[in-house]
């Protein structure tokens, strides 16, 4: 029970950074399409006072993993090692680039440091799917768990197909954001980029559909007759179709909760198809990691528990507060990046 | 190079730079707290721009220390994934909690700090950076019970070849955990009280705002030589007995005791050298050492000949890092006391020297923090988990050498990029001064 309940903990903590880092990744990508100096300034500035807070949940997200899955924690991350070099390599520049951009005077400064923050945002949106893509394949893991596989062999088509699912739908969730943080023709802009990347994510996300029938049918053996399953399935196909109507409607909170549900279910089919496995082993599926052979003792998931129950909605309760703070539009001040 | 040297270096070099960060941001945002307390409560522009102007160097500092320290949380899996299968039931749940009840606090309220300062009230905004210096020193309490149970385990059994978790409490406040998280963050507020007195003095040198900077010169020379004296007494003192009584082969190496001894002598310079170890050119107080360490002048402190060979840490280092570091701790203090001296006669003002080694001493504590980590983590040596596991048998089986050094090479380049671009910055914040303060408002 202890380990189902920790599977969902590490879910939850995995959905909240997709949802709440997935725009500001977004946001930073969506630089890369914006010539205007003065709409680049409101776009960081629209995730200026949050975006570390919400990378904060990738990190618990890795510690949660490393308390409750330590064996999937080593095991993955050793596995993936020139992966994650380059994901951390990704992350600095990002987080150093806010405050530094800001004091650098000249423009060709300033563009360099333009260009990490997309390059540092752009990057772990990919590899967002691409580590969803290679797990829902199945790893080479032997009857040890350990891993066996190169860093060429986790860029396989599938993986890198999955990988843009993530890209398209990051940057449409960035996008969907920049429509309550923009005004005027900057926001006619942003409603453009909608459009744009709403089709390309559903072309995307059809075809890796597709393809996942054939590169991990295992998934779907026993998954379809669990009538979870076909629900999460209707609410994400009605989240993506809502988005556009909403868009077009004016209803742009609305359409922000739609592609935020979008993003849990999307996570939460994979979860659901990977149970009660973390990592399934393509060599025999018997190696597999699962939420039982590469767990914590009762006692450490007991205590990890009580911490996330206190924790937890301490931390919602501020995150909430801080962003009705800097709700509504957002302006430039002498203060801003 | 063999793959546990490699990753050996790819460790000490990682969190060696992101220690330069934390005391930073720890030890600025307790002075911050007191600044912006001062501008709200008593309504002193001179201390709201005081705020602003630190604010603005807290939030680059800030910025580096949360880059690197990404890394940090990732590179036990990355690099030492035996370790992490080893203490991953004891060790997961402190970094759990350092996320859950630190980051989001000191990361969130920043962000309000930095940017709210006109959308909230004084009192929320004070309270603010308050959220922002406890979310770091819960930080690195957190952080300092993962490093002290791999120095001093306790409430666990191994069984199924690893650490399992049999109480919760004594793994928390194992033997060193306390002793350790003071001794550190006292370390953190002495690097902070540094900062602000140095950056003080080159304003005042400079002739930029001068009257702002007596103010949190004058503050940050009472608080820095308060905590420095808090650091060598109790704080040091206390650590090395605990060190004595939990860790003696770590202790006869920091302090050069070669052959056990009663009434072993203190020594206050020396040369070491291995092998056969010996202390060159030394100077000795007899005695006292037994006496700091047990109470009495008499006791028997055992010496490295008393334990196997193969248990021995590296004898120079350890040495060498931890005697520099108290001679630093004795430096703070003479220095903060020479200071405020001057301060309260008035003469400080126009002492060109003294502003100009205040400036010059602003790294002497980070670099104090390095020594310090490395007497403690070389002096852990050869184990990873003191008696339980070894260095060299904790690395990750599936990541060869070139992979690492590759990691090594790619770090080294982004760590000079950020150290150079961070200093380049600040050298500029800092030239262009805080702004005049504004006249009261009502
Ligand atoms: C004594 C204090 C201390 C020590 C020993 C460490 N850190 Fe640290 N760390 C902090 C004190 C700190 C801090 C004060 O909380 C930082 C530094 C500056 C900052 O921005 O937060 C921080 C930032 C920081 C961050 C970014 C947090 C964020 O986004 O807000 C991570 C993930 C880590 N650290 C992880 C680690 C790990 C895994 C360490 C051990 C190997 C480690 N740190 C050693
Ligand atoms: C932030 C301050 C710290 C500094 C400056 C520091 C410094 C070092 C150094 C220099 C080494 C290399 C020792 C050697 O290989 O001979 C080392 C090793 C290590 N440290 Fe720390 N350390 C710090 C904090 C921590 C913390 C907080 C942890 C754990 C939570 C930790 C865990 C380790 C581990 C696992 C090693 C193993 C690698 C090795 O022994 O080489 N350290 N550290
Ligand atoms: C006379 C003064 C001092 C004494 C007696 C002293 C004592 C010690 C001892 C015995 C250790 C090693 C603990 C271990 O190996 O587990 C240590 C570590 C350390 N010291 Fe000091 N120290 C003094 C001054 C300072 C100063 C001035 C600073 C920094 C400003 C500092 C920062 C550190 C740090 C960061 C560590 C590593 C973390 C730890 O183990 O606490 N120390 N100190």
């Amino acid at each position: 029970m202890l380990n189902i309940i920790w599977f969902l903990l590490v879910g939850v903590l995995i959905i909240g950074y997709a949802i709440l880092d997935g725009f500001d990744l977004g946001v930073g990508i969506l630089q890369l399409f914006t010539k205007d100096k003065k709409e680049k300034r409101v776009n960081i500035n629209a995730i200026g006072p949050v975006w570390d807070g919400n990378e904060v949940w990738l990190l618990t997200g890795g510690g949660a993993l490393f308390a409750a899955f330590p064996i999937v924690y080593a095991t993955v991350f050793s596995g993936f090692y020139l992966a994650f070099m380059l994901l951390l390599a990704a992350l600095i520049f990002r987080a150093v680039s806010f405050e530094f951009r800001k004091y650098v005077e000249s423009d060709k400064a300033k563009g360099y440091w333009d260009l990490a923050f997309s390059v540092g945002s752009l990057l772990p949106a990919v590899l967002y799917g691409v580590a969803f893509g290679n797990i829902l394949r199945g790893l080479p893991i032997d009857k040890d768990g350990n891993f066996l596989g190169s860093f060429i062999g986790l860029l396989n088509p599938y993986a890198i197909l999955v990988g843009l699912v993530s890209l398209t739908m990051f940057t449409l969730h960035g996008a969907i954001y920049l429509t309550l943080k923009t005004e005027g023709a900057h926001k006619e802009r942003m409603t453009g980029m909608i459009n744009k990347l709403w089709i390309a994510f559903v072309v995307i996300y059809f075809a890796a559909t597709v393809f996942s029938f054939f590169e991990a049918s295992y998934l779907f053996s026993t998954v379809m007759k669990n009538p979870l399953f076909w629900l999460l399935l209707i609410v994400l196909f009605g989240s993506i179709i809502s988005i556009p109507v909403l868009v077009k409607a004016q209803k742009n909170g609305y359409a922000f909760l739609a592609s935020s549900v979008m993003i849990a279910c999307m996570t939460l089919l994979s979860a659901l198809s990977l149970f009660p496995r973390l990592v399934p082993s393509n060599i025999n599926l018997d190696y597999s990691l699962t939420i039982f052979n590469a767990s914590s003792t009762a006692r450490t998931l007991e205590t990890m528990l009580i911490i996330a129950l206190i924790g937890m909605p301490i931390v919602i309760g501020y995150t909430i507060f801080v962003y009705r703070v800097f709700r509504g539009k957002t302006e430039i001040t002498k203060e801003s990046y | 190079m063999d793959a546990v040297i490699l990753a050996r270096i790819q460790f000490a070099m990682t969190i060696g730079f992101h220690f330069l960060f934390p005391p930073l941001s720890i030890g600025i945002a307790w002075l911050l707290v007191i600044i912006e307390g001062l501008g709200w409560r008593k309504n002193d522009a001179a201390f709201v721009s005081l705020g602003k102007f630190f604010g603005k160097l807290l939030a680059l500092i800030f910025a580096v220390g949360v880059a690197t320290g990404i890394v940090m949380e990732f590179q036990f899996g990355t690099n030492w994934s035996v370790y992490s299968k080893f203490v991953g039931d004891i060790f997961g749940a402190p970094l759990a909690a350092e996320g859950v009840f630190a980051f989001f606090l000191e990361s969130t309220f920043l962000g309000l700090y930095l940017f709210g300062r006109n959308r909230v009230s004084k009192g929320v905004h004070w309270f603010s950076i308050l959220m922002v210096a406890v979310g770091a020193t819960i930080s690195a309490f957190w952080i300092i019970v993962a490093n002290s149970w791999q120095q001093t385990p306790a409430g666990f059994i191994i069984q199924n070849g690893r650490a399992e978790l049999t109480d919760f409490w004594a793994a928390v406040f194992n033997p060193s955990t306390m002793v350790r998280f003071l001794h550190t963050i006292d370390a953190a507020l002495i690097a902070g009280a540094f900062f602000v007195t140095g950056v003080s003095a080159i304003l005042i040198l400079k002739k930029k705002e001068v009257e702002l900077a007596k103010k949190s010169l004058r503050l940050a020379v009472l608080f820095g030589l308060i905590v420095a004296l808090l650091e060598v007494f109790p704080f040091g003192h206390e650590h090395g007995r605990q060190v004595a009584q939990t860790q003696p082969e770590k202790f006869a190496a920091l302090q050069g005791l070669y052959t056990s001894q009663t009434g072993a002598p203190i020594a206050l310079f020396a040369f070491p050298t291995e092998p056969p170890p010996e202390l060159k050119a030394k100077i000795e107080i007899p005695g006292l050492l037994s006496w700091m360490a047990f109470g009495d002048i008499n006791a028997r402190i055992r010496g490295i000949n008393e334990f196997p060979k193969e248990e021995i840490p590296p004898l120079f280092l350890t040495f060498v890092s931890y005697h520099n570091m108290v001679v630093l701790g004795m430096y703070f203090i003479l220095i903060m006391g020479i200071a405020l001296y001057k301060v309260k006669r008035n003469t400080l003002w126009n002492n060109k020297f003294i502003l100009k080694v205040l400036a010059w001493s602003i790294p002497l504590p980070l670099i104090a923090c390095q020594l310090g980590w490395i007497a403690a983590e070389v002096g852990r040596q050869p184990w990873i988990v003191y008696k339980l596991l070894k260095t060299r048998d904790a690395i990750s089986v599936t990541v060869g050498a070139g992979e690492i050094l590759f990691s090594i090479i790619l770090f080294a380049l982004i760590y000079i990029l950020l150290i150079s671009t961070l200093l380049f910055l600040m050298n500029k914040k800092i030239n262009a001064g805080p702004e005049p303060a504004v006249a009261k408002e009502a």
